[in-house]
């Protein structure tokens, strides 16, 4: 017990210097957690969303139906199957059905896709209840980035151009009865949103859909003939990928601010061996192997590592704490440049595995770099040392 | 070698390689140190009296020759083995005190006693009555840079005898010291060397300490130009 006794004594006795490490190593340990909570809240907030907005548990796709391919539209409609029809009386299920049109806003041409819903819906978060009935015949719902993009606002009529099941082109104006605000650009940009059954009759598809988005508590699919399960695990593969490698840039910088943390840990450590080489003549007259003294200059760094992970829980528990209570607000409309559902307050979250897996992580770190420089010592000779010489 | 002799030194030689040249620190030292000594290498500067209390409390090894320390041979001691030596049977004071700057005037005479593994009752008992002899007990709490010069070297006294080591090896104890310090600090050395047996060599140039010594050993050039008896030894020690 004598090395941490003593290591221990030393930290103590050198002041302002051990604080001023403790410090700069903890804003390494805080930094780390609260970037990487805040990914890990990152993550699991643009899941939620997209789940409660556009995914729900999962989805049926026509199976001729490719998002990133807008010609597989025409023919991606099929009509609703009987389990399918089942889930969607019970409320486990809405369809949709997605129909290429065109808008013209103000003397524009705008394409869109037209997305029929349930108005009585209430499996996703859209404000689908707006269309229910109006007096208008084709009441229509945007969201804030489409309005911006078609300079339409709420009770604007716009003429909609669009191509039914047999090939016939048609136009008729719509109302736009709500702008909504949301997050999820998924649900919002370049689409328009209209009763489901105004859009089956307007694309004489009565009674088909394009998807079927099943309730999020859904347990496991069965296998529809003409359809195709997507679940969650590939709906949110893209944004997991994404999250993913914005993680690994934040990986980067945090192996950088560790790195320079280690720097400046193992510097002082250097500076600490030339500094107090008479005191390690000292300690070896006294009767420390080197082994022993070693073993005090890579104990004392890493105490120092468990002082910065005090004093990082000193400030960095209440601050970490006020950003998961209360959130991390993205300045500006910065949520949209990632090109997916963000909100607009990140919630950061700080697991167990987090705090300790970053805590062991930094303390290792610190304990290697600190051993290092102590590697001179083992080639010290005690006249040396006591003389002052450090080879 | 008898039970007396603590220290013999055979044929004793140290060259320090000094690029193409070579200087020769000890040239061929036969000497020997008895229980309750209380001796003094004396000599010009680079007469080798550092060299040899480095080799004698095992911090160095002879180029060629023997040292033997209560019975080890000091050239094939092992850095452990020479470290446990060190701990257990030998006391250092250096010139410029080498006080740990970190630890209060109570932990740095204490130091010494944590390797022996001691309980902490005996290590406190130790340590204050170390102070005691160094007459410095009520500055336990204070720090290295609190003290004075001569408080200083009466502490490095306390840390070097607290373990009650057969022998002290000093190097140019009073160096730093003025005369009335350097007086005390003597004083100290020769009760504690009375009251514990403990041997005693300096090395030294100082005339204050030269007088103190019973035993005055004359260094030069690396070799023993004179060693004689200044005053019988006060009590029997052996």
């Amino acid at each position: 017990m004598i090395i941490p006794k003593l290591a221990f004594r030393n930290l103590v006795g050198a002041g302002m210097k051990t604080w001023l490490n403790a410090a700069v190593l903890s804003m390494a340990y805080v930094a780390i957690i609260w970037t990487q909570g805040l990914y890990i809240g990152f993550d699991a907030d643009v899941s939620r969303v997209m789940i409660e907005t556009e995914y729900g548990g999962g989805q049926y796709w026509m199976e001729k139906y490719d998002p990133f391919d807008p010609f597989t539209l025409q023919d991606a409609h099929l009509p609703l199957a009987g389990p399918m029809q089942n889930l969607i009386i019970r409320g486990k299920a809405t369809p949709i059905l997605i129909v290429q049109g065109t808008l013209y806003p103000g003397g524009r041409i705008l394409p869109v896709l037209l997305k029929g819903i349930d108005p009585e819906q209430k499996l996703l978060g859209i404000a689908s209840s707006v269309l229910k009935a109006t007096d208008h015949e084709i009441p229509a719902l945007i969201g804030s980035r489409m309005a911006q993009t078609s300079g339409l606002k709420k009770g604007d009529f716009v003429t909609v151009r669009w191509r039914d099941a047999n090939g016939t082109f048609d136009a008729k104006d719509l109302v736009i009865v709500e702008v909504m605000t949301t997050i999820d650009q998924g649900i919002d940009v370049g689409q328009v949103w209209l009763p489901l059954q105004t859009l089956q009759e307007m694309a004489k598809m009565t009674s088909q859909a394009t998807i079927v988005v099943l309730d999020k508590n859904f347990g496991a699919a069965q296998a529809v003939s003409g359809w195709t399960f997507k679940g969650l695990d590939y709906l949110l593969k893209d944004i997991k990928d994404i999250i993913q490698g914005k993680t690994i840039g934040s990986s980067i910088l945090y192996t950088i601010l560790l790195f320079l943390a280690m720097l400046a840990i193992f510097n002082t450590q250097v500076l600490s061996i030339f500094k107090r080489r008479k005191e390690i003549g000292t300690m070896m007259a006294l009767g420390f192997s080197r082994g022993k003294v070693i073993e005090l200059f890579t104990f004392e760094g890493a105490l120092q590592g468990v002082l910065a992970a005090l004093v990082g829980a000193v400030y960095g528990i209440p601050l970490l704490a006020y950003t998961a209570i209360h959130g991390y607000g993205l300045p500006g409309n910065q949520g949209d440049n990632f090109g997916f559902a963000v909100s607009e307050k990140l919630y950061p979250t700080y697991s167990a595995g987090l705090v300790l897996g970053t805590t062991a992580l930094v303390f290792i770190i610190t304990t290697f770099v600190s051993f290092l420089p102590t590697r001179k010592i083992a080639r010290l000779r005690p006249t040396d040392a006591l003389r002052g010489k450090l080879r | 070698m008898e039970n007396s002799v603590l220290i013999r030194t055979e044929n004793l030689v140290k060259v320090y390689p000094m690029g193409e040249q070579s200087i020769v620190a000890l040239d061929d030292v036969n000497l020997s140190f008895q229980k309750g000594e209380f001796a003094g290498l004396v000599g010009p500067s680079g007469s080798g009296k550092t060299t040899l209390l480095n080799i004698l409390g095992s911090l160095d090894s002879p180029t060629r020759g023997s040292a033997w320390v209560l019975g080890e041979k000091v050239e094939t001691l092992s850095h452990k083995r020479a470290a446990e030596l060190r701990n257990r049977h030998i006391g250092f004071i250096f010139q410029t005190f080498n006080l740990l700057p970190v630890y209060s005037v109570y932990e740095n005479v204490e130091f010494p006693l944590l390797l022996l593994g001691l309980s902490p009752p005996a290590r406190k008992k130790a340590v204050m009555d170390a102070l005691e002899w160094v007459h410095l007990a009520e500055r336990a709490k204070s720090r290295p840079n609190q003290l004075s010069g001569g408080q200083s070297q009466r502490v490095a006294i306390a840390r070097a005898v607290v373990k009650k080591p057969e022998i002290v090896l000093a190097d140019e104890p009073t160096a730093n010291l003025d005369a009335e310090n350097s007086h005390h600090i003597l004083r100290t050395m020769e009760d504690i060397n009375r009251e514990l047996r403990t041997t005693f060599v300096f090395s030294t140039h100082d005339d204050k300490v030269i007088q103190h010594l019973r035993r005055k050993i004359s260094l030069l050039d690396g070799k023993v130009a004179k060693d004689e008896i200044m005053k019988p030894a006060e009590e029997t020690l052996s």
